[in-house]
């Protein structure tokens, strides 16, 4: 092998890089907030929710579990114009990891709901608890802290499927790569680099979770 | 101007659909394989075998897939070689898949009870020996449901092979959209295409889960 390394472009490259650094974490946070959001949502509905609506979630979440993130991506931002509805790229980015984030944490949050024993249920209702008050205190806190870990894993998992986004344009981490490299033709070189950022940034964003999953719950526990 | 018929979009899309079932294969037959070597590593008795192991493990769940095939394509590319896009996404997801069913195999093993290794040991059983009478008849059994249910990760992970170029079912959506204008009707059929290919791997997963339940609950 006789490739010799070069790493000189990364001064050049510092400004572009941020910008897709900054995208993709401004991705996630949305994707993480919206998505937890509509996974808990999605798990009210499934364990306590309407019964017609029962089957509409469970379809909804089968379907985003079954099909892979990039074609979800593409059917949105190609697909979904011929509907009439038109959204940037971003937007699009963000609706794809939403919906995507929503179905997978709804699965994790009703395995979390299904483990509280019915007796805490019928508990709530005898201290004269509505049954929301009785969902969000009694069973949906505890449910959340249980499977906490498992919720950051998913979202650490979707802050790195985000990297297909940059195939319908957003700007992110890798559309800011794929830029570089196609400027310095030193595509190794910028791979490396970018992916050892997403390392750096999964390893942030887990590190991030299991302090937020401190704060929520186990402060709380201990006072 | 050709007209398509929705029969031909389908048609097309089916023929590719193929080329995903086989790197599907392809990749979690050579991942287990790849897998199980970096699972002797990682439970095994030396500390660098297991640091490496490790590492690779962390590396490789701890960035994004597409990163990796990106780094396959234009890293084997380094050494001279003319690198086409199957061989990449090959290797790319072979060590992709490996990293995550290593990780998978590791919980199983260690859910075996401590008190199987100290009794196989007391036996004078050697290492591989344990592995191969004790732990790993018991551990398969625990293996079996997660393996499946994460058989249907490396499906939709062959999407991405599409991008560095590879022509499967997901490439073969956008060159036919390219063709028809019709993007609605053409990723709504790959996406169909994908769930007919993965929704039965996760109900069987879930169906096998439960089933050694039961058979767990009855000992």
């Amino acid at each position: 092998m006789t490739y010799q390394f070069d790493f000189g472009w990364l001064i050049d490259s510092l400004p572009v890089l941020l910008k897709g650094i900054r995208i993709t974490v401004q991705l996630i946070l949305i994707g993480a907030v919206f998505g937890v959001a509509l996974g808990i949502a999605c798990a009210w509905v499934r364990a306590l929710g309407p019964k017609w609506l029962k089957p509409v979630v469970a379809t909804y979440v089968e379907l985003i579990r079954n099909t892979p993130f990039l074609i979800q991506l593409f059917f949105i931002f190609f697909g979904l114009p011929s509907l009439g509805i038109r959204m940037s790229e971003l937007s699009a980015a963000n609706l794809a990891m939403i919906v995507n984030l929503g179905a997978y944490s709804c699965e994790i949050i009703r395995a979390g709901i299904q483990a509280t024993p019915r007796g805490q249920f019928e508990a709530g209702a005898s201290l004269a608890m509505t049954p929301f008050q009785t969902f969000w205190h009694v069973v949906l806190v505890p449910a959340l802290q249980r499977i906490w870990p498992a919720l950051s894993s998913q979202i650490v998992i979707v802050m790195l499927g985000s990297a297909v986004v940059s195939q319908i344009a957003a700007e992110d981490l890798t559309f800011a790569a794929n830029f570089i490299q196609s400027r310095n033709f030193r595509a190794f070189e910028t791979y490396i680099v970018s992916t050892l950022i997403y390392l750096a940034l999964a390893i942030l964003l887990r590190q991030m979770l299991a302090g937020l999953g401190w704060m929520l719950f186990l402060r709380k526990a201990s006072r | 101007m050709t007209e398509f018929s929705f029969w031909d979009i389908l048609r097309n899309l089916l023929l590719a659909a193929r080329w995903t079932v086989v790197l599907s294969l392809v990749s979690f037959i050579g991942g287990g394989i790849v897998g199980a070597a970096l699972l002797f590593l990682r439970i095994g008795g030396r500390r660098w075998a297991r640091l490496l192991s490790r590492g690779y493990i962390q590396l490789f769940q701890g960035t994004p897939l597409l990163m990796q095939l990106f780094l396959a394509f234009f890293g084997i590319g380094l050494f001279g070689i003319d690198v086409p896009a199957w061989l990449a996404a090959c290797v790319a997801l072979i060590l992709w898949t490996a990293a995550f069913l290593a990780e998978i195999w590791r919980g199983c093993v260690e859910s075996i009870a401590k008190g199987q290794w100290e009794a196989s040991a007391s036996l004078g059983m050697g290492y591989l020996q344990q592995m191969r009478y004790v732990i790993l008849p018991q551990a398969l059994k625990v293996a079996v449901p997660p393996t499946v249910g994460f058989s249907v990760q490396v499906v939709k992970g062959t999407a991405l092979t599409s991008i560095i170029g590879f022509v499967e079912l997901s490439k073969a959506g956008s060159i036919v959209t390219n063709a028809t204008f019709q993007p609605f009707t053409v990723y709504g059929l790959v996406a169909l295409i994908y769930f007919a290919l993965c929704w039965p791997l996760s109900k069987s997963s879930q169906l096998l889960e439960r089933k050694l339940d039961v058979a767990h609950r009855n000992h």
